[in-house]
């Protein structure tokens, strides 16, 4: 157990920073319109999903109706459809636990487990769990850190938050050096690029999505037949 | 406040997100070989993914006020050469992230 946490702990070590800040911010947040650290704690073991949460409060204090909560909750986390489609294979030998593992597949845990391989000694089953629980805690103390303390942190945390952009910056770098083709990588930019201008910043990661697995689709022959080559 | 509002509240929001992350475990995955189309698609989705992750989190920068989006930039340029050079992923992450909480906190 120890080894495991020893040798999965530092890949986390980026989403810790991000979602102990982000949590921290949270927790904050659900704490200014009245509601305490229980409620922190168990939004953040159930729902799970960052973006969801902070939308959640904005919902909660306006008193939204439950259909308006469900259709934003739909849109908003739209884009886990397509992590399951590449955890599908890597999944399959995780017996029941996978329950628990397509439960905690956010985008940071789908990151780092799609980017980086399993550490040198660890079986993928172990790795695939601790980086999924340990994305959880982090998420999950924060929140409720925020909820209880957060406005007696003594020092300034602005821009830690950071760390979860240079991740994902850091991990296409590490796609652009471990696939020989670039197209994937290219076009995953051009289209979000392009469907954040069309759509806006609030409406564009479904149409990008979509775009990009249809375009991915139609390159099938020639991306199939470049990787049968590596 | 109103304790059985937030329950349903969060009832509705996990069971949502929860269907939208087993939706292709549902469909798909039958102990059998996948189609063909989605293992292609499982296998090039992650770095179009990344790509499309990186721009997210800097969608909403205001490139035409404040400070033009131009710390986050150079810190994402700054996390990315580092990367390339050292390959080194707390190196680029810590030292780019440093960077930007000095220069948002200064305020420059």
């Amino acid at each position: 157990m120890k080894r495991i946490i020893k040798k999965v702990f530092p890949q986390t070590i980026p989403v810790m920073a991000g979602y102990i800040s982000l949590g921290i911010a949270f927790g904050l947040l659900l704490q200014s319109i009245g509601y305490g650290p229980v409620w922190a704690f168990l939004m953040s073991l159930f729902i799970y999903a960052g973006s969801a949460q902070f939308l959640a409060v904005e919902l909660l204090a306006a008193g939204a109706t439950l259909t308006h909560i469900a259709l934003l909750t739909f849109l908003l986390n739209f884009r886990h459809l397509f992590y399951g489609l590449s955890m599908i294979e890597k999944y399959r030998s995780t017996g029941i636990g996978k329950i628990y593992l397509i439960f905690g597949l956010t985008d940071e845990t789908y990151a780092l487990l799609t980017g980086y391989k399993t550490p040198e000694g660890l079986s993928d089953k172990s790795n695939f769990f601790a980086v999924t629980l340990m994305n959880h805690l982090y998420w999950i103390l924060g929140s409720v850190i925020g909820s209880v303390a957060g406005s007696i942190i003594p020092f300034d945390l602005t821009g830690i938050d950071f760390a979860m952009t240079a991740l994902f910056a850091v991990l296409v770098v590490e796609q652009w050096k471990t696939n020989k083709n670039h197209i994937p990588a290219i076009s995953g930019f051009v289209i979000t690029v392009a469907a954040l201008f069309i759509f806006g910043a609030d409406n564009f990661l479904i149409p990008a999505l979509i775009v990009m697995s249809v375009a991915l689709l139609f390159m099938k022959g020639t991306l199939s037949r470049e990787k049968s080559n590596e | 406040m109103n304790d059985k509002y937030i329950i349903t509240v969060i009832a509705v929001m996990a069971a949502v997100t929860i269907l939208l992350r087993f939706l292709p475990f549902v469909i798909f995955d039958h102990g059998k070989q996948l189609p063909k189309w989605i293992s292609y698609l499982g296998k090039v989705l992650p770095p179009a993914i990344m790509s499309m992750l990186l721009v997210y989190c800097l969608s909403n920068i205001n490139f035409v006020a404040g400070n033009h989006g131009i710390p986050e930039l150079i810190c994402v340029g700054v996390a990315m050469l580092i990367h390339s050079w050292k390959r080194n992923t707390l190196l680029s992450i810590g030292v780019s992230t440093i960077l930007y909480m000095i220069i948002i906190q200064s305020g420059i």
